[in-house]
């Protein structure tokens, strides 16, 4: 499932820095460099504070590195002002965070058309989109549910399906598992791979190495520096046939 | 992201915390209450003074003889004191700028018909009187030059009077009973209304000058000098009214050969100016009210600000979500500058409801005259908006200007 190395990579970070001022200055990222290609599943690993967060943050246009240039799909991102970040994350890019972060008081159908609301989709194409996102990871009887109404790996799959509805090339999931049981952590993880295999580009951040072996590749960090990258073949089709 | 959408995501959001939300809108509320029921009963006094004026007829000075106070002048048995038909004649004539210098003499009397009676004011006129005060007949017709020299039987009633005497019957033609003398009924007067001192003027018959004269008070010494009791002098439009008061003294100074520094044997009303300076006044203090009000409504404002700030702070994780799925500064701004306008317009409105009721209370239960106007409901809601916008720009504008990644990690 590589993508063929000739081809332009989704992802292409040369030489990224990323130093905070907060106080004492903090070298979250110091010179890393690497390609993400078009339908990788990749985990990135690390302790906390070895710049994996701050890594996804740039990867997903959240942050700009200090220095360094970052490439996304052949086009630019540092430099970027805020507005065409803003635009770079609602068009290329969906987000599956730890905490789920949906809306409360809000319709499942409603959370995932968030995105679209930003991209200037109207009514009704707006709903028809959402509720086939939601058909999607598995959740088209729950569309009116608000997420009190919810499991905790249903909500997930609401967030999921919020990631996908506007045809996003990558997916950046943040210890997506971080706040579910082992039981529906392979559930949503199986969700990844299944929208990995449509397509999908996914990057998951965790410190978990069960659920790394979902990846066929793993970065690890360590004092912002990439210590490691290694394919991860071997292991995926073990776990599919546990699944 | 369209108006409505961000509108019916700010609803829910002021929904969700229902009760926080409606004590937010109280400020704006009283306020908007306060500023539609102050100006109601400032326009309403204001409007009072017009139809005074209305009433009135415009551009009106009236002329009355001095008080027993200026006795001390004692200038002579013969010398005339007070004002005469021919007074009233020389103003006319002899100041251009006046269109028209009415006499008139009161008295009250009973006026009969058939079985029924009535007591009223009884005013000596001519036909200008009527062209002065803008005063037309409602039905019948005006005194004839035989009628007026003649001192003729023929009188006009007042609408009070005509509707007191002969109800619904028309009144014209009939024959009623003045003092005692018997008069022909010539014309109706349309009605006038009160004046300013709240009496009503269509409380009255009017007859001519020498009718009154010779025929009610009978003909003695004074009748000779056609003595009148005051001159009503009705000023052409776009004239000064101060320049031709000052024609009108210096005229009759030279008629009363009055000495200079004396004291004047009569004194002019400019009753116009009285009743525009009373309706400026109303005018100010309307003003003043709306602004009292107003300043509620700034003070509703600031509660609306300090919740905004308490709701950005609150919902920063909500911010940073809406940042990464794609929003930008100003969608940001726009949702909570939208939220903060919908506080302060639903306050706003409900405020109107509550400043109609109090109006109407006022009206009702005070027995005062107010005034409802769409441009104060205007006001008030457009105002309200104006806070809502003004208080809810610094809350948005901070929720707008916030970090995805800080937001997103706010706990």
């Amino acid at each position: 499932m590589r993508a063929i190395p000739a081809a332009p990579p989704l992802i292409a970070l040369r030489d990224v820095s990323k130093v905070y001022q907060a106080g004492q200055t903090v070298h979250a990222l110091r010179g890393v460099s690497l390609e993400i290609a078009a339908g990788e599943f990749v985990a990135v690993m690390g302790a906390s504070g070895s710049g994996k967060s701050t890594l996804m943050n740039i990867l997903g246009c959240l942050d700009t590195p200090t220095s360094g240039s970052y490439l996304l799909d052949g086009v630019p991102v540092q430099d970027r002002d805020a507005d065409a970040l803003a635009s770079m994350r609602n068009r290329r890019m969906g987000f599956v965070f730890q905490q789920f972060n949906l809306l409360p008081r809000t319709s499942a159908v409603e959370n995932v058309e968030l995105p679209l609301l930003y991209a200037g989709v109207r009514q009704p194409e707006r709903s028809r989109r959402a509720l086939a996102a939601l058909q999607r990871v598995g959740l088209g009887d729950r569309s009116s549910h608000s997420p009190a109404q919810l499991s905790g790996g249903q909500q997930q799959r609401v967030a999921i399906a919020r990631a996908l509805v506007n045809e996003p090339s990558l997916i950046l999931a943040d210890e997506p598992t971080g706040a579910l049981d082992s039981q529906t952590s392979t559930e949503v993880m199986q969700l990844l791979d299944t929208l990995n295999r449509q397509g999908i580009t996914v990057v998951l951040v965790t410190h978990e190495a069960d659920m790394a072996a979902w990846a066929r590749r793993r970065l690890l960090f360590k004092d912002g520096r990439l210590v490691s990258d290694e394919n991860n073949w071997n292991l995926t089709p073990i776990k599919e046939a546990s699944a | 992201m369209s108006a409505w959408a961000a509108f019916r995501s700010a609803w829910r959001a002021l929904v969700a915390n229902a009760l926080r939300s409606v004590l937010t809108m109280l400020g704006i509320m009283i306020g908007g209450a306060a500023v539609i029921a102050m100006v109601a009963v400032g326009q309403g006094a204001t409007d009072r003074v017009q139809e005074q004026m209305q009433a009135l007829g415009s551009n009106i000075m009236l002329v009355v003889p001095g008080g027993v106070s200026q006795a001390g002048v004692r200038l002579g048995a013969q010398t005339r004191q007070r004002l005469t038909e021919e007074d009233a004649l020389a103003i006319g004539l002899e100041i251009p700028e006046v269109q028209v210098a009415a006499p008139t003499s009161r008295a009250t009397g009973q006026v009969v018909w058939g079985n029924s009676n009535w007591g009223t004011a009884v005013m000596g006129v001519n036909n200008d009187y009527l062209e002065a005060r803008d005063w037309p007949l409602r039905s019948g017709r005006l005194f004839d030059a035989a009628e007026l020299a003649g001192s003729a039987k023929v009188v006009w009633l007042g609408a009070t009077v005509a509707r007191e005497l002969f109800g619904d019957q028309d009144p014209v033609e009939q024959t009623v009973r003045l003092r005692g003398i018997p008069m022909t009924v010539v014309g109706v007067l349309s009605p006038k209304g009160q004046n300013s001192m709240g009496q009503d003027q269509d409380d009255v018959v009017m007859l001519p000058l020498g009718t009154l004269r010779n025929r009610v008070w009978g003909g003695d010494a004074t009748s000779r000098l056609k003595r009148v009791g005051s001159i009503s002098v009705k000023v052409r439009e776009g004239q000064d009214m101060g320049a031709v008061e000052e024609r009108i003294k210096e005229l009759l100074r030279q008629r009363f050969k009055v000495q200079p520094g004396a004291e004047d044997p009569f004194n002019v009303r400019n009753l116009t100016e009285m009743l525009r300076a009373q309706e400026e006044s109303s005018r100010v203090m309307t003003l003043l009210l709306a602004t009292v009000a107003g300043i509620s409504l700034v003070i509703g404002g600031i509660g609306i600000m300090n919740i905004m700030l308490v709701s950005v702070t609150e919902r920063t994780r909500e911010i940073g979500l809406r940042m990464a799925v794609g929003a930008r500064g100003r969608d940001i701004l726009a949702q909570f500058l939208i939220e903060a306008i919908t506080l302060s317009l639903a306050g706003g409105a409900v405020g109107v409801l509550l400043g109609a009721a109090a109006t109407w209370l006022i009206g009702t239960l005070a027995d005062w005259q107010v005034s409802l106007s769409l441009g104060a409901v205007a006001l008030a809601v457009g105002f309200s908006g104006l806070v809502g916008v003004f208080f809810g720009y610094y809350p948005a504008r901070r929720a707008s200007q916030m970090l995805p990644i800080a937001a997103l990690r706010h706990e």
